[in-house]
C-alpha cells in the first residue's frame, strides 16, 4: 500500500513560557532512562514528555494524527529508539524541528515516522491545535509562513517501504 | 579527490563514491548492543529475519553496562534476552561484570585506526579516540547491521579545529572538552565531525583523549578525530600487537568551518546545570556548597582518571557528610586499581566504590541525587533529570577530587 504524501491534523507547538519553541529537547526530557525497559510500543506513549518542564502531561492531551512543532537540536542525546516510538505509541503523525538530533533523526527515519525539517516558521501565525497540511514530496504547506524541507530520497523510500527492514536489502 | 578523515573512512568501506553530504551504503566491521537497545534488537532480528544466519558473527558483541547487575526483574529480563539470543546464535557477551562497552573495544583492541564500529549507545563516537569511526545507533538500526553488516549514512561535513597554546596542572582534558563546548555550543557540530589539531594534544593521555572525543555527543557531533600523539599509538601497540596505521586528512581537504580556539593557560571548567555547554570557569562558582561526587562514567572512567582522584585524597577523609561514589570504566581499570592500591586510599577516605559501568548516567546504577542536592559528576550530561532530581555539575576528576574534600568548589 502506498502510503500519502500528503498529510493533515492538528498541532502542537511545544513553546515554553515565554511562548518559543523548546530547544535542545534531550531523549530523556521525551522518555525518561527509567523507562527503558520497556520494550513493548504500546505502552511507550504514556510517558512521552513526562521529564518536559510544562509538558508533562502531554501524553494524556496528545490525540491520533496530531503534529508536534519543536525547536532546534530535538532529540539530542541518547541512541534509544524509544523517543521516536513513544510518538507512533500516541499515533502522532508528524514531527517537526528546527533541526533534528544526529542519531535521533535516523532512528526517525529508519521507523518510518515523518520527521521534518523547518526552514522557516513564523511562529506569531500559528495558534495551538491548528490544522495544517503539509506536502512530504515538495516540502510546501498551506501556510505560508511555515516552510520545511522536502523528504530526502532514503527518508522517502524507507517511509514508502514502511521501515528500513522492509526497505533494506540484504 | 582530497578528503577528510571521516570521508576516508567512509570510503574504505563502501563501494560508492564518497563526498560529505552524499547518503552512501557503507559497510560497519564490529556490530554491538549493550542491555539498554539489546532487547529490542533481538526482537526486531527475530520479526523481520527469523531463523536467518548472522553474517560476520566473531564481529558482533553484546555489552551489558548501563544497569549492571540489573537492578529490577526488567532490566534483569533485558540482559536474559540478550544472553539466550547470543548463545543460540554464537555470539560473544561482555556480561554485567565488564564494564562499558566501547572501552572494552578499545582495550581488547578491536577498535583500531579507520575501522566502522557501531552499538546502542550515543557514546560510541568515543572511538575517535583510537582513529576508528564510531557511531551510536538505535535499536532498529544496529539490528539491520546485525543482519546485513552495514548502514546507510549521510557523509558528515568536517569542522577543523585548531588549539591555540597550552595547559598544565589542574587542568585536564575534560577542561578543554568543556572549553570547547562553552565556545561552539551544544549545537555546534550538529551533523557533523571534527578533526582537532594543536601543540596542547601532544601533552594529553590516552584517557583524555577518551575524554575529548566522548563530548562530541554533548556538541551534537558525529564523530571527532584528534591528531593522534604518542600515547595513543602506544596503547595501541600494546593493544592490538601492530603498528597503528592512522587515517590522516589530505592536505587540501575541504572542511565546512576552520575554528581556532585559544586555550593557553586555560584554567579548570565547569558545567553548570541544566545543559553541557553551560560552561564557567570553576573559580566563578568557588565557594560552592556540594552534597555528592561522582567520579567515573564512559567520559572518565579511566584508571588515570581516578589515579588523580587518590593522589588528592590519599591519607585524607572526604567532608563531613559528602557522599563520594567512584565507578571504573572496566573491569580492567579495576583490577588496575586493586594492583596499585587504589581502592584502600579510596576507601580510607571514605568513598564508596561500586563494580565496574555506566555509573550515574543510566538510571543510577550507584543511585541518583535527591531533590535539592548539588552533584559533582564527571560525567558529559547534567541535564534536568538525568541523574536524579538533583542538580548536576559537570568537571574533572581533579575539581571533583577536591570538592569531595571541602565539601564546597
Amino acid at each position: 500500500m502506498k502510503k500519502k504524501m500528503k498529510i493533515q491534523g492538528k498541532i502542537w507547538l511545544i513553546i515554553d513560557k515565554d511562548k518559543n519553541l523548546i530547544n535542545d529537547i534531550d531523549t530523556d526530557m521525551i522518555f525518561h532512562n527509567k523507562y527503558l525497559a520497556i520494550t513493548d510500543i504500546e505502552k511507550m506513549g504514556q510517558y512521552t514528555f513526562d521529564n518536559l518542564e510544562g509538558w508533562k502531561d502531554f501524553s494524556s492531551k496528545a490525540k491520533t494524527g496530531d503534529l508536534v512543532i519543536v525547536g532546534k537540536n530535538f532529540g539530542s542525546g541518547s541512541s534509544r529508539q524509544q523517543a521516536v516510538d513513544c510518538f507512533a505509541s500516541l499515533g502522532i503523525q508528524a514531527i517537526l524541528a528546527e533541526s533534528f538530533g544526529a542519531i535521533y533523526k535516523r532512528n526517525a527515519i529508519n521507523s518510518g515516522l515523518p520527521i521534518l525539517q523547518i526552514k522557516e516558521i513564523d511562529l506569531q501565525r500559528f495558534n495551538q491545535r491548528e490544522e495544517i497540511e503539509i506536502n512530504l514530496v515538495d516540502g510546501s504547506t498551506n501556510s505560508k509562513y511555515l516552510v520545511i524541507e522536502p523528504f530526502s530520497k532514503v527518508q522517502k523510500d524507507i517511509y514508502q517501504a514502511g521501515n528500513l527492514f522492509k526497505f533494506g536489502k540484504i | 579527490m582530497s578528503k577528510t578523515i571521516v570521508e576516508k573512512i567512509i570510503q574504505l568501506h563502501s563501494d560508492e563514491e564518497v563526498k560529505a553530504g552524499k547518503i552512501v551504503w557503507m559497510k560497519i566491521d564490529i556490530r554491538t548492543a549493550r542491555d539498554f537497545g539489546g532487547p529490542n534488537v533481538v526482537k526486531n532480528i527475530e520479526k523481520y529475519y527469523p531463523n536467518e544466519q548472522l553474517p560476520d558473527k566473531q564481529n558482533i558483541f553484546f555489552t551489558f553496562d548501563t544497569v549492571a547487575p540489573a537492578k529490577t526483574i526488567p532490566y534483569a529480563n533485558s540482559q536474559q534476552i540478550c544472553r539466550e539470543f547470543a548463545k543460540k546464535n554464537g555470539i560473544k557477551v561482555f556480561d554485567v561484570d565488564a564494564g562499558i562497552g566501547t572501552h572494552i573495544l578499545m582495550e581488547t583492541g578491536l577498535a583500531r585506526p579507520g575501522r566502522t564500529l557501531v552499538g546502542t549507545d550515543s557514546h560510541f563516537n568515543i572511538l575517535g579516540a583510537v582513529g576508528a569511526f564510531g557511531q551510536g545507533m538505535g535499536d532498529q538500526d544496529i539490528a539491520f547491521a546485525f543482519r546485513t553488516g552495514k548502514t546507510w549514512f549521510e557523509v558528515p561535513e568536517t569542522i577543523k579545529i585548531n588549539l591555540k597554546g597550552k595547559f598544565s596542572y589542574p587542568t585536564t582534558g575534560k577542561d578543554l572538552v568543556l572549553y570547547i563546548l562553552k565556545k561552539i555550543g551544544s549545537k555546534g557540530a550538529l551533523g557533523k565531525c571534527i578533526e582537532y589539531y594543536g601543540e596542547c594534544l601532544k601533552d594529553l593521555s590516552f584517557a583524555e583523549y577518551i575524554t575529548l572525543c566522548s563530548m562530541m555527543t554533548e556538541m551534537g557531533g558525529i564523530v571527532s578525530f584528534p591528531e593522534p600523539n604518542q600515547n595513543v599509538k602506544n596503547f595501541l601497540i600494546e593493544r592490538t600487537g601492530e603498528n597503528p596505521e592512522f587515517i590522516y586528512a589530505d592536505k587540501d581537504a575541504k572542511y565546512c568551518d576552520e575554528i581556532v580556539i585559544d586555550v593557553n593557560d586555560l584554567q579548570p571548567q565547569i558545567a553548570c546545570p541544566p545543559k553541557p555547554d553551560n560552561v564557567k570557569d570553576v573559580e566563578i562558582l568557588k565557594g560552592l556548597k556540594i552534597g555528592s561526587v561522582f567520579v567515573g562514567s564512559c567520559t572518565n572512567g579511566r584508571i588515570e582518571d581516578i589515579r588523580d582522584v587518590a593522589e588528592i585524597l590519599k591519607g585524607k577523609k572526604v567532608a563531613k557528610e559528602i557522599m563520594l561514589r567512584i565507578v571504573p570504566a572496566t573491569k580492567e581499570v579495576y583490577g588496575q586499581m586493586l594492583k596499585e592500591n587504589l581502592v584502600q586510599i579510596l576507601y580510607d577516605a571514605g568513598a564508596i566504590i561500586s563494580n565496574p559501568g555506566c555509573g550515574g548516567c543510566a538510571s543510577g546504577q550507584i543511585g541518583m541525587t535527591g531533590k535539592g542536592e548539588v552533584q559533582i559528576s564527571t560525567s558529559n550530561r547534567n541535564f534536568t533529570g538525568k541523574q536524579g532530581a538533583g542538580k548536576t555539575y559537570l568537571a574533572s576528576p581533579i575539581t571533583a577530587a577536591f570538592a569531595a574534600l571541602k565539601g564546597e568548589l
